[in-house]
């Protein structure tokens, strides 16, 4: 178990808050979609901090206007990874930005075993140090089973 | 070219002997600036008795090619284009008779960019504050704004990093960055110092940060810092799942033994090192060099600048600083809180993180900034606010900085009564509750204090920083103020 603030992996905007609810993550969704953003879900079974690229739950939504769109595609990937890390992000095409804007977590593992340690120690007390997610022991496809 | 109603041309211009600098040339109210053009705008204050308009000519004239007394060798030059021209003089409101302070004017003066060497921030502040600020003829002077045209600003790197590269490598997209600074800032070893570090990491902040009087004093040798640092550094993510930092320090005597330090830095993993504006503006490029090199952030610390920049009517103002450094390429710097313990006008701080974090500056005399500019491709700086800021602002801090900001809480982490860890997170809780808010469109600066005060409800570390520092504000006059659109150090 993780002994951090509320025991879970904390990436994203709001994992020091309690879990969104539907509406507040609609409403969260509403704010990116007013500020002309592209919305994407993805998901993944490795919460490794520099796991950059989770699986990609369809195509950004370059042309979903609707809240509620958006969020039958949450609905629809939550049914088919109900064990994974689900985010949600948000991508601005602005001139000077072009990156993303926004993500935080929608779902989550029920279970968040956390993260290994690992030292190498090196010359002069130097050390190398390596993190490895616990959930990440089975090979890819077997976990969360 | 003309050269201006007062200046005189031929034979006469260059007999042996002193004559005024407005005769010289330096002196051109009908010159409309070019685009190739550096523009200089500054705050001055003549001496008594002497014709402020000569004053002004005086600045030009000292910060590009003049001397007290005719040459002949100007006329192996192309002379009239090197000679800087002052083009405008406007009364500074609210001074001169019928005031306390002595009448100011400001003065705007353009030079041609090819008198500056390319992508050197020494040179350009050799000439524009080399000289002029010990003239006899002025009382007092002080550097208001700069231009810089797009093709002398393409000659500087700018960011190593930027804004935008840091969110990503961070993984932090969408609500502001938080920081704290190790305290005590001295006297700490190295193994108690990484423990402050540890607690504040795996608490909630993003980064903690060395001060800047901390680089490797006889309490504790930089290499041991930067070892417990990042042994911190690396718990605190396996800890959260989250990347996290430390600014490691690497001021120091020589810029040799900075690289030497960085390289370590860079050796251990760390994804930040740190300077202090002491170093000076070389050094600064050296590092930034090195950190464009390295895929490193560079941040960094103002330390000393208010020694030249607080006073209204001598020295120069913060804004201009912020400029050279987006240009010398650093990729943090610290900028005010509006709300803190430092000086900062409300206004003129939003105009420096307009002029750290915008793509094109127009002109906006309210927020100080006198002079458009256009920062062609140069990245973003992400602006630090630090100093006597607590969870209980968070309301205010989002409302005046945005969300492209380092928020530090140094003794509002460490000064928690429950340890540094619930600091920490009550400083991350307020945070993500108040970004939740202003996402949903709620009017969340009036309704700020509800929104925390339910948000600690659930979470008692935050509950604990609201009734420790409910009174704290600082509530002073600020020295420095736009004299366009008056207005206090905002705390309500």
């Amino acid at each position: 178990m993780m002994t951090n603030y509320r025991n879970q992996v904390t990436q994203g905007q709001f994992s020091f808050l309690p879990d969104l609810t539907d509406e507040e993550i609609t409403l969260q969704i509403k704010y990116a979609l007013d500020q002309g953003y592209a919305i994407n879900i993805e998901y993944t079974d490795d919460p490794h901090p520099r796991n950059t690229y989770w699986e990609m739950f369809g195509f950004p939504m370059f042309d979903m206007k609707d809240p509620a769109g958006v969020m039958v595609e949450v609905q629809a990937c939550r049914k088919t990874f109900s064990n994974c890390y689900i985010r949600v992000m948000a991508s601005d095409a602005t001139r000077g930005t072009e990156s993303q804007k926004m993500s935080f977590i929608v779902n989550r593992p029920a279970v968040e075993p956390g993260f290994r340690l690992l030292r190498e120690e090196r010359e002069g007390r130097c050390m190398g140090y390596t993190i490895v997610p616990y959930a990440c022991d089975m090979p890819e496809g077997e976990r969360g089973q | 070219m003309a050269i201006g109603k007062e200046g005189i041309k031929g034979k006469e211009r260059y007999k042996s002997g002193v004559i005024s600098y407005k005769k010289m040339g330096y002196w051109q109210p009908d010159y409309e600036p070019t685009d190739v053009d550096v523009l200089a705008m500054f705050r001055l204050t003549a001496s008594p008795g002497v014709d402020p308009e000569e004053v002004a000519a005086g600045v030009a004239g000292e910060s590009s090619t003049a001397t007290w007394t005719v040459v002949w060798t100007d006329r192996l030059t192309a002379c009239e284009l090197y000679r800087a021209k002052c083009y405008k003089m406007d009364p500074v409101p609210n001074t001169g008779e019928g005031t306390n302070i002595p009448q100011q004017y400001f003065i705007y003066i353009a030079y041609d960019m090819d008198l500056f060497e390319p992508g050197s921030i020494a040179n350009v502040t050799a000439s524009i504050i080399g000289n002029v600020f010990g003239m006899k003829a002025l009382a007092a002077l002080r550097l208001e704004d700069m231009h810089f045209p797009v093709a002398y600003m393409k000659t500087f790197d700018g960011p190593a990093t930027g804004i935008i590269v840091e969110r990503e490598r961070m993984d932090k997209f969408g609500r502001p960055l938080l920081g704290a600074t190790t305290k005590p800032k001295l006297g700490l070893s190295g193994r108690n110092y990484g423990r402050v570090v540890y607690e504040a990491l795996k608490g909630g902040l993003d980064f903690v940060k060395d001060d800047e009087n901390i680089n490797s004093q006889p309490f504790m040798h930089w290499r041991d810092r930067f070892l417990y640092c990042m042994e911190a550094v690396n718990k605190a993510s396996a800890a959260t799942g989250e990347v996290k930092g430390h600014y490691l320090n690497v001021t120091a005597a020589t810029v040799e033994e900075m690289i030497e330090r960085a390289e370590f830095a860079k050796d251990l993993g760390s994804i930040i090192i740190m300077i202090d504006l002491v170093i000076g503006y070389s050094s600064i490029q050296s590092m930034a060099k090195w950190c464009r090199e390295n895929d490193m952030i560079l941040h960094l610390h103002r330390a000393g600048n208010s020694t030249y920049s607080r006073q209204k009517n001598h020295g120069m103002n913060f804004r201009v600083i912020c400029k050279w450094m987006r240009m010398a390429g650093v990729d943090h710097i610290h900028a005010g809180t509006v709300v803190g313990k430092l000086e900062g006008d409300p206004a003129m701080i939003h105009g420096f993180y307009d002029v750290l974090r915008e793509t094109k500056n127009e002109v906006n005399l309210g927020n100080g900034i006198f002079l458009e500019q256009d920062w062609a491709s140069l990245n973003k700086v992400m602006p630090v606010a630090s100093g006597g800021i607590h969870a209980g602002q968070m309301h205010q801090l989002i409302h005046h900085l945005g969300e492209d900001v380092v928020l530090q809480f140094g003794g509002g982490t460490i000064g928690h009564p429950d340890g540094i860890q619930a600091g920490a997170t009550a400083n991350r809780v307020a945070l993500e509750v108040m970004i939740q808010a202003r996402n949903e469109g709620r009017d969340y600066l009036a309704e700020g204090p509800e929104i925390l005060k339910k948000a600690a409800k659930t979470c008692s570390p935050l509950q604990a920083a609201l009734s420790t520092w409910k009174d704290i504000t600082f509530n002073y006059e600020s020295t420095d103020t736009a004299d366009f659109v008056p207005s206090a150090t905002g705390n309500n």
